[in-house]
């Protein structure tokens, strides 16, 4: 057993990284960049190459004490930074910064590991740059962003790049099969469907109900013939996007609202003291972030697998020799396919990644999607 | 560089001065109890904001306080001695004189008189509402040694009054977020009297902090009249108004994204209609609007046909995004966006 064990399908990434780690320190590049695509499983690389490089026996056996909790996130010279919030908090940046010029406590590496390196202000992060141009002699920093363009060239230009791709689909099911005990012919569909993103895969496998809202995304371009259905559906996506945010939200909102309380020790259903109600306003905004964060992030998802839709489309009219993701419909797609041509096809594949684009950019999201969605339409509307 | 300075001091929120204000005086925030208080200004929300601090102030020292009023318009000789000569029991009292900047005869030599040997345990606080009767009252006044004078101008600038609302949420410990104040005061803010009434009423019927939407919710009609009055013009077609409402919104401050959100909800709702059949009020029931707006809306969805709005909605998209920060000059995308939108209708 190694700590390398459950990362599937990065063969190529995972040799160069057995290799780093396997190096004397002196050779060790103090920067590394983490990039792939979100789920391609650029977090669990950066934990198990920290646990390789913190391993007890030196190889990341992944059954020492150090390799567990470094791969836990637990381990005392490890330290995880993610976020939640649409951006990376310049305070927990600074406090990082400093994090970083102490020595390691028990093991050979103090090491600093950024999940979000891209959900950063510039002034954020150059407050991060000073410490990654001079680390200390034992201070190794990771950083995981989806493509090394989402990162400063300052910060690129000092990491060392370690590239994750998308894992085959095959590799991605037997995983399912393997670790999750998910039925093969399941495995295979989820796997497909999630289009190798193996968190999103496990959860449809897992979860009946995501399975019926990927459903309904995919539905979509059946479903729109005029103006109308374009407007009540994108109501319709952004709102089955937002409950389901708000309902993995709210509970955890309210757990540590309860949970901060009883640390400044308030009485449930008494007054906050004023003195401590910056604290309680503090955190409510961050939960705020948070969930529009998360909103996006589902909205955003849903666009990805309507994508697919298109993508499989543009596959049946250049007659390409290749998978289809959404292949339990497949005579819906041909009927798609059968009402234009690849021009139009890769039109409506424009429209939804600027959608998607404007979303990130703070369009009203109702609104760019009911624009993505008249753009799907059968007949083009021709300019306003 | 000095009007630089007296600028940046109007609108700094602690300091809670004021530009405009006569010199020597201060801010209704910094009023406290003296044996005179001179409360000058024509912004009457003000004064009685500085007059009701100098009485829980007092109050607080003197829990047994008596609070009297005096109306000088009215005054008749006498009247300020007996409010001055202690009580039975001895109480400290407060006086408060209304209508100093129009004075009955005697007032003026009894307050001269008074303040020669004011009494200990007793302020006087004298309201001149502004203007120029009265003037030996306030001439008397502000000889007096050791008088507090504040002065309460009108607030006129943005800043002020934004500064005004912060301070309002912040004497009921709550808070609005800038961009909920900025609406808020582009709402009601030419009036103190009804921005402070809106400031109340948001506190009382919100919780947390109060966003843009809280406001829209409570005020929105007035928010967004000008967005309404350019989202009419265009839906009508009219090019010319259209054009000219939007300039003077936007000469006058109002800010380009809101009036796109609003363009955007009249599209969206002219679409829904338009795809409903059946009677007005079931229509209006199943999209959860208001019967005499689906009416209006079916009138105005003459002029349009269903591809027209769908492309004013991709159309409004872009703007949205170009008003965002996609775009070099938002004004200009806002305006191609209204005349196209003006030119999709048919005449
Ligand atoms: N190549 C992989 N092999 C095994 N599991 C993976 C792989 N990639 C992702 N995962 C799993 O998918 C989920 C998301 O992975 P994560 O590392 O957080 O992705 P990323 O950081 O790239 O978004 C985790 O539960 C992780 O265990
Ligand atoms: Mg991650
Ligand atoms: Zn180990």
């Amino acid at each position: 057993m190694t700590v390398w064990d459950d990362l599937v399908g990065q063969e190529e990434a995972v040799a160069v990284l057995r290799r780093a780690a396997a190096l004397g320190s002196g050779a060790l590049a103090h920067a590394w960049l983490f990039t792939g695509p979100p789920g391609s499983g650029r977090s669990t690389a950066a934990r198990a190459f920290a646990a390789a490089l913190l391993c007890d026996t030196g190889t990341g056996c992944g059954t020492c004490h150090a390799c567990r909790t470094a791969v836990q996130g637990t381990h005392a010279d490890l330290r995880v930074v993610a976020t939640e919030l649409l951006t990376l908090r310049i305070d927990a940046v600074r406090e990082l910064v400093q994090a970083a010029q102490r020595r390691p406590s028990t093991g050979r590496w103090r090491i600093i590991l950024v999940e979000d390196a891209d959900r950063m202000l510039e002034r954020t992060t150059n407050v991060l740059l000073k410490a990654v141009e001079e680390p200390p002699e034992r201070t190794v920093w990771l950083l995981c962003a989806p493509s090394p363009e989402d990162v400063l060239p300052t910060i690129r230009s000092r990491a060392r790049p370690v590239r994750l791709r998308v894992p085959p689909v095959a590799a991605v099911a037997d995983l399912l099969v393997r670790r999750d005990g998910v039925d093969p012919a399941m495995a295979a569909f989820a796997a497909r469907a999630a289009q190798s993103h193996v968190g999103l895969a496990r959860r449809l496998a897992r979860d009946e109900g995501a399975r019926t809202r990927r459903r309904e995304v995919v539905r979509t371009p059946l479903d729109l013939s005029g103006p109308t259905d374009a407007v009540v559906r994108a109501g319709e996506l952004v709102d089955v996007a937002s409950e389901e945010a708000s309902s993995s939200t709210a509970e955890r909102d309210a757990r540590e609202r309860a949970e901060l309380l009883r640390t400044l020790g308030v009485e449930p259903g008494r007054a906050v003291p004023p003195a401590l109600r910056s604290q309680v306003r503090a955190l409510e905004e961050d939960q705020k972030k948070r969930a529009t964060r998360l909103r996006r992030d589902v909205l955003d998802r849903a666009l990805l697998d309507l994508l697919s839709v298109y993508r499989d489309v543009l596959v049946l009219q250049l007659g390409a020799d290749v998978d289809l993701v959404n292949a339990s419909m497949v005579e819906d797609l041909r009927a798609l396919a059968s009402r234009g041509g690849p021009a139009a096809t890769l039109g409506r594949m424009d429209a939804i990644g600027t959608a998607r684009e404007r979303i990130q950019a703070n369009v009203n999201p109702l609104l760019a999607v009911e624009a993505m969605c008249v753009a799907l339409l059968p007949e083009p509307v021709g300019a306003a | 560089m000095a009007q630089g300075t007296r600028q940046q001091r109007s609108t700094s929120r602690s300091s809670g001065r004021s530009s405009g204000r006569s010199s020597g005086a201060r801010g209704w925030r910094e009023a406290v109890p003296a044996p005179l208080v001179l409360v000058t200004g024509t912004e009457q929300v003000l004064a009685e904001r500085a007059v009701a601090r100098v009485t829980a102030l007092q109050r607080a020292e003197h829990p047994e306080l008596e609070v009297v009023g005096v109306d000088a318009t009215s005054y008749e000789g006498g009247a300020l001695e007996a409010v001055a000569s202690p009580s039975l029991f001895g109480e400290p009292r407060l006086a408060v004189v209304t209508g100093a900047e129009a004075p009955a005869e005697r007032f003026e030599p009894d307050l001269r008189a008074y303040l020669a040997a004011p009494a200990d345990d007793v302020v006087l606080v004298v309201r001149h509402a502004g203007g120029s009767g009265g003037r030996k009252v306030l001439e008397v006044a502000r000889a007096h040694a050791g008088a507090v004078l504040v002065d309460c101008p009108p607030l006129k600038k943005d800043a002020e009054k934004l500064e005004f609302v912060g301070l309002e949420f912040e004497a009921a410990r709550r808070r609005i977020a800038a961009p909920a104040a900025r609406a808020l005061v582009d709402a009601v803010g030419s009036d103190l009297r009804e921005l402070s009434a809106s400031c109340a009423q948001l506190v009382a019927d919100t919780s947390g902090t109060v966003e843009v939407e809280d406001v829209t919710r409570y005020y929105g009609g007035r928010v967004e009249a000008t967005g309404f009055r350019v989202a009419d013009a265009v839906v009508a077609g009219h090019r010319a108004e259209a054009l000219a409402l939007l300039r003077q919104a936007v000469a006058t401050g109002l800010d380009p994204v809101p009036i796109v959100a609003v363009l955007a909800a009249r599209l969206r709702q002219m679409v829904l209609v338009g795809g409903s059949r059946g009677r007005g009020d079931e229509v209006a029931k199943a999209l959860g609007m208001a019967p005499w707006m689906v009416d209006r809306t079916r009138r105005e969805l003459r002029g349009w046909t269903p591809g027209a709005l769908g492309a004013g909605i991709v159309l409004l998209a872009e703007t949205d995004a170009a008003v965002k920060g996609g775009g070099r000059d938002p004004v200009y995308a806002l305006e191609r966006a209204v005349l196209a939108l003006c030119d999709a209708h048919e005449r």
